[in-house]
């Protein structure tokens, strides 16, 4: 053990690396599931969920009536423009009733600070706790807001948290921004006054019993809505802030599927290779006890005990890191997702399990080492092994390598010689390029991702939504705003698709038949015209419903004359983000049986003139939510640049540690069983650097062929990866750049020439007078 | 006239080994002739290894001097001890030190990669009377066929001194004997200077000068009037 202590580290933290990711992806995923649960329970987080155009609250009773209903809490929800002192863009608020006085039912406040706001005040408003840090907004400070076309001053008592919002994506935006998108709560007289809805609401949440049917919840609540403007009930899964966070825990559980089982075959391959080793120097001890009547089962054992010792300190590393990473992880994934608190689970299932895998993993490598000392007899195992023999791997008189030198012809005969040892040490080498390969893929992935979603698709600088649909003439408004170069409307409709039981709630976006700025590109990225009838669905809602091209779908509209309708699919494009269904604009009104309608509008702005534009903006009254996609875009990719330069930091951390775990073992081995050839050399006059070059050929010729195989292994990770990480909200482009392969192959070659330079120290140190006295 | 290739003086080599230190060499003076055969004899441990080590560049003095030719091995660095080996002398071991996976040939060749002035490894090989096994790796050799390839080896790069340390050693008599009949067989043709260490006494009659070792130091140094031919030496 103490001659072997750095090449059993080296082993160890290999191990190491498996049993703390395996804590980390899963110990942060049952974190963050945990506290999710805490959270939803605490504050009665709805089940159900449904917006009405105008419903009387007398349906509250009737909803209540619904099979499976628990609870049920009416309010009002309305998007306004906010102005906010000494921030220069216009801020989206999203309004949420209270109740009169008190609290709510469902959906409760987590209080940060201040009070709620007083019963039946006008002025008074609770707001989002990210939302109040981004603009230093305290207990006592005021912001304007253009409620329903009048502006009115309002004032802060409350900072709160809401599990509705852990997520909180503005309008249209990719990232969440807390500078332009903020939640208030304000009593609901003041919201039924500001949007004319005394008596009415036109939100909806409802808290399920334990054995309620969802379908038939969902079917009774639409039905009674329908007169209103009900817009189609739905779950948690279709939760903006739930679904985001259900993404997220689908990575972290894919990734802790996919990359402790790498990290284990490395660690099973290194210790087969280190015992191995072991035994061979200790042939003669091994003979010794054989002969004095030791039995196989206790030289095992003897050999399994070094095992132990070498996993238990795998696992203990890996227990502090995972632990250590795993909590660091859930805190930041904390601050990221609004929660009011973190659980941290360090569940000893967990552990147990991580430290049993590594374990097996450690046992199944040395079992066939172990298994060969068990075996050997005494006799032969006094006597030095016989020296190992080698072919000539060319034949005849043709002798293609003969330009070579001998010490090249050495190298090659040597890797040719133990080619399962050859082939093992590039085979953790490939691995640990495959593991960047998947890890930096996803740079180039998102890039494209950006480039598709934001230069090719949605090239509009900005998008208005207006609060309810308008008749086309509005887009005339919106087109004389100062600095507004080109302006296109779109209006869209909640509908629910099936395709018999696969059904999905979507929303239908209609755009006009000369579309520009946010176009509809195919699968080869090229635009679309809409047709004049049909829908074009993204190839992701395709695969959900089952449905191919000339297919046809049964819409049934959610909101307005709910009509249903068979449509067929007449295109399947390429989306990368959401569920995409889209009609022309034309088309979709007509199917709806109305004159010309518009939701909203796409924008190209003049840079020049935005200040004149966002003052303009503020005086809209009909304006609801301004989303600006290249503001958007920004945040997205500073977000992005952090979370991908930590990931690539530790991604390069562990590849290393793969990489050194191989090589400076396999060096080491090396270096141990030809001593005497190196020092053979050394004494026929061969320099440090020549003896050296011998070794680190070897590597690097391995390395070499571990280049390619680590290219496709990495491949394949990504792949997994990729469809490990595909969820409703967005999908990862399985986009390979050339410069991911040369840079994986880079950083691991550096890692290995590093290992390698290591272990050469050892040649300048080589003892050539007792090398060359002792006998193999 | 006798030229002197090597001259040592007040040579000794003091090492530890573990707690111990060892006194390996107590001051020894030598001289080597230009293409004579010397045969270093004495019990294990006497210092005549530690010396002939230090000849070769394998080791250094901790006092004393040693010159080959024109250079100073005394304090020579590390690099230019290299240098020396690789130019100017030929090495041949107890256990034949070859590289098991070049064959003959190719662990001549080895050697003449990387000199000035070589023979051609077949020619080495044909010296040690091995033309015929130009191909074989070392594990398909018999120990005095692998000790002749050593031997190829080390003369293949026309080296200025030959040392050999217990050629004969792993070797039984009768195989033993073609060995030193190689060794005198170059030794004829080339003229290289040979010195060989030896603990068996049998040998010192094919000598030219004979020097005897004990206890760290050369007790005694005579010449053979005549030389035995090596084919008719037994042991």
């Amino acid at each position: 053990m103490k001659r072997l202590w750095a090449q059993s580290l080296a082993v160890a933290l290999v191990m190491a690396a498996g049993v703390a990711t395996m804590l980390i992806g899963l110990g942060a995923y049952y974190s963050l599931s945990e506290t999710r649960t805490a959270y939803y329970d605490r504050t009665q987080f709805a089940d159900v969920f449904a917006f009405a155009v105008r419903a009387p609250k007398s349906t509250a009773a009737e909803i209540r009536q619904i099979n499976g209903v628990a609870q049920v809490e009416t309010r009002i929800v309305k998007a306004a423009l906010l102005d906010i002192e000494g921030f220069e863009l216009p801020a989206t608020g999203y309004f949420i009733s209270l109740p009169a006085s008190g609290e709510n039912t469902l959906n409760r406040l987590h209080l940060r600070s201040g009070r709620l706001p007083g019963p039946g005040s006008l002025r008074e408003v609770a707001v989002s706790e990210s939302f109040a840090q981004a603009h230093g907004l305290q207990i006592g400070s005021t912001l304007d807001a253009v409620l329903n076309g009048a502006k009115r001053r309002l004032t802060i008592t409350a900072v709160v948290l809401s599990a509705e919002f852990i997520y909180a994506l503005g309008p249209g935006d990719m990232m969440p921004d807390d500078r332009r998108f903020g939640i208030i709560w304000m009593r609901e007289p003041a919201l039924a006054g500001a949007f004319d809805l005394e008596g009415a609401y036109n939100s909806v949440t409802l808290r399920l019993l334990k054995n309620a049917v969802m379908e038939d919840v969902f079917q009774s609540l639409d039905n009674i809505l329908e007169r209103y403007g009900g817009e189609g009930a739905y779950g948690r899964e279709d939760q903006l802030s739930h679904a985001f966070l259900d993404a997220e825990l689908q990575q972290l559980s894919a990734m802790s599927r996919i990359l402790p089982p790498v990290f284990l075959i490395v660690t099973a391959f290194l210790i087969n290779m280190v015992l191995a080793r072991l035994i061979s120097l200790e042939r003669e001890q091994v003979g010794l006890l054989k002969a004095i009547g030791y039995r196989p089962t206790e030289i095992a054992v003897h050999y399994a005990k070094l095992v132990l010792l070498i996993s238990c300190m795998g696992i203990g590393i890996g227990f502090a890191a995972g632990t250590w990473l795993s909590h660091g992880l859930t805190v930041l994934y904390t601050k990221f997702f609004h929660f009011p608190y973190q659980i941290f689970v360090a569940s000893p299932k967990l552990y147990v399990v991580a430290a049993f895998v590594s374990f097996a993993a450690a046992l199944f490598g040395s079992m066939r080492a172990v298994a060969g000392a068990a075996a050997l007899s005494p006799a032969i195992a006094m006597q030095p092994p016989a020296p190992p023999s080698y072919k000539r791997f060319w034949s005849g008189r043709l002798q293609p390598l003969k330009h070579l030198s001998q010490l090249t012809i050495m190298v090659l005969r040597h890797i040719l010689r133990w080619p399962v040892r050859s082939m093992l040490t590039t085979l953790g080498i490939s691995l640990a390029i495959a593991l960047l390969v998947s890890s930096l893929f996803s740079v180039g992935a998102i890039n494209y991702m950006i480039d598709v979603t934001f230069d090719r698709t949605d090239r509009q600088d900005a998008s208005f939504a207006f609060g309810e649909a308008r008749p086309a003439q509005a887009l005339q408004d919106i087109a004389r705003l100062p600095g507004v170069l080109v302006a296109e409307p779109y209006y869209n409709a909640v509908a629910k698709l099936s395709n018999g039981h696969h059904a999905k709630r979507v929303a239908i976006l209609g755009k006009p038949e000369a579309m520009d700025l946010s176009r509809v590109l195919d699968l080869e990225l090229k635009p679309v015209a809409l047709p004049a009838s049909g829908l074009v669905l993204s190839e992701a809602l395709a695969k959900k419903l089952h449905i191919e091209r000339g297919d046809t779908v049964h819409a049934e509209f959610l909101g307005g004359n709910r009509i249903e309708a068979d449509i067929p699919v007449v295109d399947i494009i390429q989306s990368y983000v959401g569920l995409m269904a889209f009609m022309d604009m034309k088309a979709l009104n007509r199917l709806l049986r109305q004159g010309p309608r518009i939701s909203g509008v796409n924008m190209l702005l003049d840079p020049a003139q935005s200040d004149a534009f966002f003052a303009a903006v503020r005086e809209q009254p009909a304006l609801s939510a301004l989303a600006l996609q290249r503001v958007s875009l920004a945040k997205f990719q500073e977000t992005i640049a952090e979370n991908i330069h930590i990931q690539i930091a530790v991604y390069c951390g562990l590849a290393t540690i793969i990489a050194f775990g191989v090589v400076y073992n396999s060096a080491r081995i090396q270096f141990a069983e030809r001593a005497r050839e190196l020092a053979s050399l050394r004494v026929l006059g061969f320099t440090e650097y020549e003896v050296s070059r011998l070794l680190l050929l070897e590597f690097a010729l391995l390395t070499l062929a571990a280049v390619p195989v680590g290219w496709l292994a990495g491949y394949g990770l990504a792949f997994a990866l990729v469809q490990g990480f595909q969820s409703d909200l967005y999908r990862l482009p399985f986009i390979m750049l050339r410069s991911t392969y040369a840079y994986s192959a880079l950083i691991v070659m550096v890692a290995v020439a590093l290992s390698a330079l290591i272990v050469r120290r050892r040649v300048t140190s080589l003892d050539l007078v007792s090398v060359l006295k002792t006998r193999d | 006239m006798t030229v002197t290739v090597f001259s040592g003086r007040g040579l000794t080599k003091t090492y530890r080994s573990g707690e111990v230190e060892v006194h390996a060499l107590r001051g020894a003076d030598i001289d080597l002739y230009e293409g004579e055969i010397a045969v270093l004899l004495g019990p294990s441990g006497s210092g005549k290894s530690t010396l002939l080590n230090i000849l070769g560049g394998l080791d250094r003095a901790t006092t004393g001097t040693v010159r080959f030719r024109d250079h100073d091995l005394t304090n020579a660095s590390e690099r230019e001890l290299t240098q020396y080996r690789r130019e100017h002398v030929g090495f041949v071991f107890q256990f034949y030190n070859l590289i098991p996976s070049l064959t003959a040939r190719e662990n001549v060749a080895l050697v003449t990669e990387i000199s000035s002035n070589p023979m051609d490894p077949e020619k080495a090989l044909g010296l040690v009377g091995l033309a015929h096994r130009l191909d074989h790796f070392p594990s398909q050799l018999s120990g005095g066929e692998q000790q002749r390839v050593a031997i190829a080896r080390a003369i293949a790069k026309r080296p200025d001194v030959l040392l050999c340390d217990e050629p004969t050693g792993a070797l039984d008599s009768k195989i033993g004997v073609l060995v030193l009949e190689a060794l005198d067989h170059v030794n004829q043709t080339l003229g290289t200077t040979t010195a060989i260490i030896t603990h068996n006494a049998a040998i010192q009659s094919m000598a030219h000068r004979v020097f005897n070792f004990g206890d760290g130091r050369i007790i005694s140094t005579h010449a053979n009037e005549t030389r035995q031919n090596p084919s008719e030496i037994n042991w």
